[in-house]
């Protein structure tokens, strides 16, 4: 080691040499500073191994979270898809029947009329009594009859109205079943045993049942009438149409009254309005309104459009003024917040030019902000969706059996469907619920991917 | 001098008599004192805009102080000063821009070609389209470049058919000096240029409405030295057909692109004079200091 001859060198010979305690001021100023330095390696070693383990800790609270979300969603969804799939098919049974001018009780050439008169019912009896000739007792026969489901004269009556020269031939024709005996087939139980069914049915029905299925002429399809009918006390005869419409006529009110009254209140409140008491009030009070129990939204409905207005009862328009009021806050909060996050060099980009405060607004800001506007719309229309209760209080929640044909007519919504559903005691009802519930999913499904597609559509980079 | 900081406290120009009480700011309130009145000719003959007196407050807080300044038609003129020093407030007061802000008032007379620009015949949206302005960020439109361009002319209705439209857009594209870089795709949006076409992309943008006056507010501070010299060779050109106004913090810039330089500090205009004159050779003791690097 040679005798440091300036500071600067002997700053440099400590650094790789042990400190020299005979060295000078310099030398003793540069191992504190090479020592302070080693200890703060030190300690952050030391600290190093327990922020990696907070880290991997906290990681692992998220994975769990994610993983129990994703478990509790699994279960809701494979419970209500194993409980509502059998209500998209329905069992059908092969019937001979002989449509014999007599039988019908119809003259010759009939008109249209008489065929609708004609005694379908009658003529479906005597074929169920031809496929099972043993049954002579009453009850017996009573029993046979309830095997098709009430639907089958009027099947037949349209078949032979489109077809008058059916009368006088023997067809084969697939009849509906009843709803105790589709739920039966469709549960593919053991009919040999009848004791370790769980059915409303007698054991003789299940006998018939089982004679059905082992000749080949019982057949399980998908179930039309479910998307085609509206509601109905039999359940083979439910469907979820009506309902549907009404969701889709309801919410056509929604989003045609909440989007451009939300749009323009979020433009004025974020690129008009001046900052003052009067705005915040407003402000404020947008806020509150987004967290009214929706059950107020459907009193006020009742009190204000039905009572004093005298809109109907029951009808989409009153139920869609009901939920754009709910889903207005919803739709102004976040289109404000997507009003806001445009970048403010573009509103003066836009102004530099000479482009006046509202030429800014569309041309520029509107665009940028489109996204996060259709984001917060679809909330709150999916939102909407679900709604039941302010439908309730507005009389929404009918018997709804013909399909609604417009804004005025008595109409019900999906959820009001499966609320309606759910209550019902038959066996069916049970999985006409679950199926109503996939039905309102699938449409949530669409809404939301609709919403993609615009959102792709409509997203710009800046 | 050396307490007297580039970052001003805010307050100091605000509330000159609250300030009395710490040492630092003492220091400030005499500098801002000791400014009194501009240095040099604030006035030039036949002048394209003329702002006399002008005040601009914040709120309660006064950010201008009485400034007066002519700007001359075929001249580019810089605006220097430390940060904060007001620069940028007074050039956006040339096409009140400050108006936008809703806490911002301005006082004083101000006036392109002898009309006032506060008088009933000059509407805010009609002076933008006669004094353009480019912006410190490159700030495109969401737009093709073609349609980036074609903005102004469309929303002023300069264009009478498509042809006079393409026209313009790809003379201001030619004049920004970004026609041959983009020729082939026009339809690409605006934000896909780097950063230096962007901001020649802004200035076609300006250009396509054919303003009298060119506001440019920092327009180099976010490009690299290539870009710079492009934009300062543009600036150059433009010289010929615009009176240009362009705030700069840098003062080689300065030096480079104006013809007359004012400088600004603590909101008040503490010298103008020719360019040369200003670098060479400064009559104020601050711009000096400030020229010098003593601060800012």
């Amino acid at each position: 080691m040679t005798e440091p001859t300036s500071g600067e060198s002997n700053v440099n010979e400590s650094n790789s040499s042990q400190p020299d305690p005979s060295s000078g001021g310099d030398n003793a100023v540069s191992s504190t500073s090479v020592t302070q330095r080693r200890d703060t390696t030190e300690l952050v070693k030391a600290t190093l191994a327990r922020r990696y383990a907070a880290e991997k800790r906290f990681r692992w609270y998220g994975i769990i979270a994610i993983g129990a979300s994703l478990a509790f969603l699994l279960v809701l969804l494979t419970s209500i898809f194993i409980k509502g799939w059998p209500a998209f098919t329905h069992s059908y049974v092969k019937l001979n029947v002989s449509l014999d001018a007599d039988s019908l009780d119809v003259a010759e050439n009939p008109t249209d009329k008489q065929i609708r008169a004609a005694n379908f019912s009658g003529v479906i009896k005597k074929s169920l009594r031809e496929r099972f000739p043993d049954v002579k007792k009453r009850k017996a026969k009573k029993e046979l009859y309830q095997l098709i489901s009430g639907s089958g004269e009027y099947l037949l009556s349209d078949k032979v109205r489109a077809n008058p020269e059916l009368i006088g031939q023997t067809i084969d024709v697939w009849f509906p079943a009843d709803d105790e005996l589709a739920s039966l087939l469709k549960s593919g139980d053991d009919l040999s045993d009848p004791d370790s069914i769980v059915t409303r049915m007698s054991h003789q029905q299940i006998g018939f049942a089982k004679a059905l299925l082992d000749a080949g002429e019982t057949q399980t399809r998908f179930n039309k009438t479910f998307f085609t009918s509206g509601n109905s006390a039999e359940p083979e005869q439910a469907g979820i149409k009506a309902a549907l419409v009404g969701s889709a006529l309801t919410l056509l009110v929604t989003f045609l009254l909440s989007f451009p009254i939300a749009v323009a209140a979020a433009i004025y409140l974020e690129e008009f309005a001046p900052q003052n008491r009067w705005t915040d009030l407003v402000e404020v009070n947008i806020n509150n309104l987004a967290a009214v129990p929706s059950i107020v939204f459907g009193l006020l409905g009742l009190a204000v459009f039905i009572n004093y207005f005298q809109l109907p009862r029951s009808a989409p328009i009153v139920g869609g003024i009901v939920l754009s009021l709910m889903t207005l806050p919803t739709i102004i909060i976040a289109s404000r917040a997507a009003l806001k996050s445009v970048p403010p060099s573009i509103r003066e980009a836009g102004r530099g030019l000479g482009a006046s405060d509202q030429q800014v607004v569309w041309h520029h800001v509107l665009p940028l902000a489109m996204p996060g506007i259709m984001t917060g719309t679809i909330i709150g229309l999916a939102q909407a969706l679900g709604e039941t209760a302010p439908l309730l209080m507005i009389g929404m929640v009918a018997f709804i059996v013909d399909i609604p044909q417009g804004f005025t007519d008595a109409a019900t919504v999906l959820p009001v469907q499966v609320f309606l559903w759910a209550d019902m005691p038959e066996r069916a009802f049970v999985e006409k619920t679950s199926a109503a519930i996939i039905v309102l999913l699938g449409f949530l499904i669409l809404m939301n991917a609709i919403a993609v597609l615009l959102r792709k559509k409509f997203e710009r980079r800046w | 001098m050396s307490t007297v900081t580039s970052r001003l406290v805010e307050p100091a120009v605000g509330h000159p008599k609250d300030y009395r009480s710490t040492t630092v700011s003492d220091s400030h309130q005499d500098v801002f004192d000791n400014i009194k009145g501009t240095v040099g000719d604030v006035t030039v003959d036949n002048p394209k805009m003329r702002l006399s007196n002008v005040d601009v407050f914040y709120g309660e807080k006064q950010a201008i102080y009485d400034v007066s300044l002519d700007i001359a038609n075929n001249e580019v003129i810089a605006m220097i000063g430390p940060s904060g020093c007001g620069k940028s407030t007074f050039l956006r007061c040339l096409n009140r821009m400050n108006d936008t802000i809703p806490t911002c008032r301005v006082t004083g007379q101000m006036s392109l070609d002898g009309e006032d620009l506060y008088g009933p015949d000059l509407d805010p949206v009609l002076l933008r389209a006669r004094v353009g302005m480019v912006f410190q960020k490159p700030n495109p439109f969401a737009k093709s470049i073609y349609d980036n361009v074609a903005y102004g002319p469309r929303i002023h209705g300069l264009a009478g058919n498509r042809a006079e439209l393409d026209e313009i857009v790809i003379e201001s594209l030619q004049k920004a000096g970004l026609y041959d870089e983009v020729k082939d795709r026009f339809d690409a949006p605006g934000t896909s240029l780097s950063g230096g076409q962007q901001q020649r992309l802004c200035i076609a943008r300006t250009i396509a409405v054919s303003p009298e006056v060119i506001l440019m507010d920092e327009p180099c501070s976010a490009l690299d030295p290539i870009a710079t010299a492009r934009i300062e060779e543009l600036i150059d050109e433009l010289r010929q057909n615009y009176a240009i106004a362009i705030v700069t913090h840098s003062m080689q810039q300065a030096a480079r692109v104006s013809q007359r330089t004012a400088y600004f500090h603590l909101g008040k205009l503490v010298e103008v004079g020719e360019t040369n004159h200003i670098f060479t050779n400064p009559s104020h003791e601050l711009t000096e200091n400030y020229i010098t690097g003593r601060f800012g």
